[in-house]
């Protein structure tokens, strides 16, 4: 660095020595696991987890565990003891319609609250977000993702499309190093989650073991039974505002066993869209009755004849 | 001319003042994306104060919320042009503004000779004025 080529009477010289960082903190304030709860306030989050999510109670004992080291790892900060950042990232592996979204955007909360991510926001992205079209392009788009996730959660959809091992020229490769990279050297400031079915993240796995060892939790949705499908109907009808009578909810019953039964069932999703067509026929139900006024109930509630409607039904009997 | 207290180039903010380390870019970065700015990233070796348009380095960091993502990719420039002159720039995209809200020098040659000012006699009295970096005299590449 150049000197200074003349001075300035009364000039102070530059301070070029940096400043020394502040001592740590004494252990004052939080001492107690509550009290740190209470001061991160993420214990809101959880319950609402508990709360809003059905069934999925090995998972949510492992974000519990999660949530807990985080928690103890502040502590012990506060105490000066040296905490290690963990390594955070985390697998989703489930069949369609499980949950793993909704419980990727729940987690970016908690992480947030828990201080574990700076500014607690989401991105989702596919492959087609990261692997580029052309030698050099993979690059640039990788790493343009990764900074938009700086300070937050890379949700990573499908991640298994990544690889596509019957194509020993893809893009997916280079992606992928670059992930690597990332994770494990700037872990402190981006989570990678990656998301993904069964049996293909496995196969994802097995041909990359360095992504499969930089990855701490692997996190497995199991499917719905059938009582905890009806329920999510329940609360997803709760949320728009609209309420099965007591012939409906039998009907939907049966045509949850009926779905069930069926190919491609995507849980969760599959029960969302047929509660969107039994809407749609109730739409067309009171559509049909042109001069009868119709009261609060009319609107809000789904009659057995809107699930029975349904093509599952009449196809079942013709079986 | 062109020589100041520092000896050294002096564009953009905080240059009169030592380096900023890398904890107080990180917060110049933050204050940027606090108020919406886009960060991109220029490199040079002719710091002459009319040269306004520096060579890019990647694009335009739009949709950043973080400045971890803004110092990763300033740590591969600094990596790649150590001895070049890099900045940081923030975009500001109000309407109606649409322009540079903020520029500091963040990587600087170890050795910086500075400018020398060329006068050139012209009719009568008149003198001409020009100003030549001493290191552009060489070739790019090999400035500094």
């Amino acid at each position: 660095m150049n000197h200074a080529l003349y001075a300035i009477p009364g000039m102070t010289p530059a301070l070029r020595e940096p400043v020394p960082a502040p001592a740590p903190a004494p252990p004052a304030g939080a001492r107690t696991v509550g009290q740190m709860l209470e001061r991160c306030q993420v214990e809101p989050v959880l319950d609402e987890l508990d709360r809003d999510l059905v069934g999925l109670a090995m998972l949510k004992q492992r974000v519990r565990d999660i949530a807990a080291l985080l928690v103890i790892d502040a502590l012990r900060l506060e105490f000066g003891l040296p905490s290690r950042s963990p390594s955070l990232h985390m697998c989703f592996t489930g069949n369609p319609g499980t949950g793993k979204t909704t419980v990727a955007l729940r987690m970016v909360q908690i992480l947030h609250r828990l201080g574990r991510s700076r500014k607690g926001h989401l991105v989702c992205v596919t492959r087609d977000d990261l692997v580029g079209q052309y030698i050099g392009h993979t690059a640039p788009k990788t790493r343009e993702v990764l900074k938009k996730a700086m300070g937050g959660v890379l949700f990573i959809d499908e991640a298994y499309y990544l690889y596509r091992p019957e194509n020993e020229r893809d893009y997916g490769q280079e992606a992928i190093e670059i992930l690597l990279q990332v994770m494990e050297n700037q872990r402190e400031d981006v989570v990678v989650i990656l998301a993904g079915y069964r049996p293909r993240m496995d196969v994802f796995f097995q041909s990359n073991p360095g992504m499969h060892s930089r990855i701490a939790h692997h996190l497995e949705f199991p499917d719905y039974g059938h009582d905890e499908l009806l329920r999510i109907g329940d609360a997803m009808l709760r949320e728009m505002d609209y309420a099965f009578d007591d012939q409906a909810r039998v009907a939907f019953a049966d045509y949850l066993a009926l779905r069930l039964a069926r190919p491609n069932f995507a849980n969760a999703r599959s029960v969302r869209n047929a509660l969107d067509r039994a809407r749609l026929r109730q739409a067309t139900r009171l559509f049909s009755e042109r001069d009868r006024p119709l009261t609060r109930e009319d609107l809000t509630t789904l009659v057995a004849a809107d699930i029975r409607g349904s093509r599952l039904f009449t196809t079942a009997q013709a079986a | 001319m062109m020589t100041t207290p520092v000896g050294r180039v002096t564009q953009g903010q905080f240059s009169f003042l030592p380096d900023l380390d890398d904890a107080e870019i990180v917060l110049q970065i933050e204050y940027g994306l606090a108020r919406g700015y886009a960060w991109s990233i220029e490199y040079t070796d002719d710091p002459h104060p009319r040269n306004t348009y520096w060579e890019m380095y990647g694009l335009p960091m739009f949709d950043l919320r973080d400045a971890a993502g803004v110092l990763m990719e300033l740590n591969a420039c600094r990596a790649t042009f150590p001895g070049h002159y890099v900045r940081l720039m923030a975009f500001d995209s109000t309407r109606g503004v649409e322009s540079i809200a903020m520029s500091l020098i963040v990587n600087r040659p170890a050795d910086e000779p500075g400018f020398g000012l060329l006068r050139q006699e012209a009719e009568g009295r008149t003198l001409r004025y020009t100003v030549r970096g001493y290191a552009a005299e060489r070739p790019e590449g090999q400035r500094y």
